[in-house]
């Protein structure tokens, strides 16, 4: 196995009674890259992702991360090996300032957070961090500011730093664009391009033109199954790709 | 300039909270003058179970049904081992304080790997286990109870049949008891259950075992309601079986929720209210339930933040 694939799926398989979502999909994904898994609807993207970060369990198959098996290892420790995946319904904690979500992923440096018996003074020391990460992300004006009274966009872009305050050496973005204005699209994708440096990125998107931008490679899903693969030149000439998405009434 | 933004914020967080601060213990303090000491004691015991029970139910979002068995415990433990082995009271406090500890590890590596309404069911089938068992054993006197429990001398030196030593007692656990619960609410360890409560997958996907981190607040939960449970054995001199009650299990959620959940004082103003109510209503006869019940329906249709939750929401600030 090369040394430059960080992650590999083989013959990975889930079923839902029946319903196969995932079928023998067989993933190889470069390190240092931006990798993109498209689809029509219900090609098993989510699903695919839930694998991948043990939110689901497989029915068959195996999953690799930098050479060693994780397939059994639960959510957190993969989270804590620096596979960190972020959500297609934005994930923040919405009743916590801006400051507060990201500093909630810093805080993971420390260790286990067991210490009820001293003050939250002690993250104080994780302020200049956190506001790096927020101000990275284009939110300084809105550190105080409660998570869920942002807008989406800014939902998606706390997300992205709260994922980056784990510095993870491989990053998950289910659909990071998924339901932002114009604007936001822009900001996000140029803010995706800026992090992925010295990182992995794995992402679902719908937005072809974010997935022309972004990414290396793509990894076209129909059915749960491996459609295509290659760069997005390759793919996109590709007829089945190109039927499928047509069958599927895309555009 | 960005610097100064959080300590501000803190700041203005803090003056009202001194001042609610303030007030509940001149309330404590001077409330003797005009109110039974017994009462007042009774409670500031069940003020502290409510705090110890929001602190799951407000802080990590986990719907305790069966606090009750931490309660009676800690108070048959306290009672038998003051009583029965002449144990003095600080050391039966903890006697009963540490069992509620065991009996939170062990009842809580069961509920909390369930969310929702099945961990208030296995919580509340847990409890219930737990009732018929004191009902059944012979130490705990079945329906009569420990009774005459000596409340004895605090460290062998102060003697707590006076009712005064033992108001200052009380009121020394109860302040105790409910400052650990604040620092808990304000520490790392608080901050990831509010992580847990908001969104406990985005949690566990930043590398937390929600797991433990609920277990610790479950036992520390436990723990302290066992210590309120305790407390309240001495004062009362007794231990009885309604303390083990699913019903008890019952009121400390209405405390919680006439007080404001997840606000750190509406539990003990929870517990003035609903204890008030029962005291001062008790000559209603069965009228009491039916007060309370409508008092409860009109708490969740229009004040469903609670007394406490309401004001904060009107000051805009945390209380």
């Amino acid at each position: 196995m090369a040394d430059d694939i960080i992650l590999e799926t083989r013959a990975l398989t889930k079923e839902f009674k029946g319903f196969v979502a995932v079928k023998d999909v067989a993933l190889k994904v470069r390190r240092g890259s931006i990798h993109a898994l498209i689809g029509p609807n219900g090609a098993g993207k989510t699903t695919c992702f839930n694998l991948l970060t043990h939110f689901l369990v497989p029915t068959r198959g195996q999953i690799f991360y930098r050479g060693r098996e994780i397939t059994g290892a639960s959510p957190s420790t993969i989270a804590r090996m620096g596979l960190v995946r972020s959500f297609q319904i934005s994930a923040v904690f919405p009743h916590l300032t801006v400051l507060e979500n990201v500093r909630i992923a810093l805080q993971r440096k420390r260790g286990h957070s067991f210490d009820f018996w001293r003050t939250e003074r002690v993250l104080d020391e994780l302020n200049d961090a956190a506001r790096q990460l927020i101000d990275a992300v284009g939110l300084a004006e809105f550190e105080g500011t409660v998570a869920v009274e942002l807008p989406y966009g800014r939902k998606r872009a706390l997300e992205i730093a709260t994922t980056l305050a784990l510095d993870p050496e491989m990053m998950l973005l289910d659909e990071p664009t998924a339901g932002m204005t114009h604007g936001d699209v822009e900001r996000i994708t140029a803010l995706v391009k800026r992090v992925s440096a010295n990182r992995t990125v794995l992402m679902v998107e719908h937005n072809l033109s974010v997935v022309s931008t972004l990414s290396d490679r793509i990894t076209v899903l129909q059915r749960g199954e491996i459609l295509a693969e290659g760069d997005y030149a390759t793919v996109s000439r590709d007829s089945r790709v190109v039927e499928a998405y047509l069958g599927a009434g895309h555009g | 300039m960005a610097a100064a933004v959080l300590p501000a914020q803190r700041r203005a967080e803090i003056g009202p909270q001194r001042l609610a601060f303030a007030v509940m213990l001149a309330f404590f303090v001077l409330g003797p003058l005009a109110m039974y000491p017994v009462f007042l004691m009774k409670v500031m015991c069940f003020a502290l179970f409510a705090c110890a029970f929001n602190l799951l139910i407000g802080f990590v979002g986990l719907l305790s049904f069966g606090h009750a068995m931490f309660l009676g415990t800690a108070g048959y433990v306290c009672a038998y081992t003051a009583k029965v082995w002449g144990l003095t009271p600080e050391l039966a406090i903890l006697a009963g304080t540490a069992a509620a500890g065991v009996l939170g590890i062990v009842t809580g590596l069961l509920a909390i790997r369930r969310q929702g309404i099945y961990f208030a069911m296995i919580t509340l089938a847990l409890a219930q286990m737990i009732y018929f068992f004191y009902l059944q054993t012979p130490f705990t006197g079945g329906e009569d109870g420990i009774q005459a429990v000596p409340r004895g001398k605090l460290f062998g030196l102060i003697d707590l049949s006076n009712v005064w030593a033992m108001y200052a007692t009380v009121l020394a656990i109860f302040l105790g008891g409910f400052l650990l619960i604040y620092r808990t609410i304000h520490s790392p360890f608080g901050q990831v259950l509010k992580a847990i409560r908001e969104n406990e997958a985005r949690a566990t996907s930043l590398g937390y075992d929600v797991d433990r981190y609920k277990l610790a607040a479950y036992v520390l939960s436990a723990t302290l309601s066992g210590l309120a449970g305790a407390t309240n054995a001495l004062v009362f001199q007794l231990a009885a079986l309604n303390n083990v009650h699913w019903g008890m299990s019952g009121e400390v959620v209405l405390m919680t929720l006439v007080g404001g959940l997840g606000t750190i004082y509406g539990p003990v103003v929870g517990a003035l209210v609903v204890l008030a109510m029962e005291n001062y209503l008790a000559t209603l006869g069965f009228w009491v339930t039916i007060a309370q019940g409508a008092i409860f329906v009109v708490c969740v249709l229009a004040f469903r933040r609670g007394i406490i939750g309401e004001l904060a929401r009107l000051i805009r600030k945390p209380l």
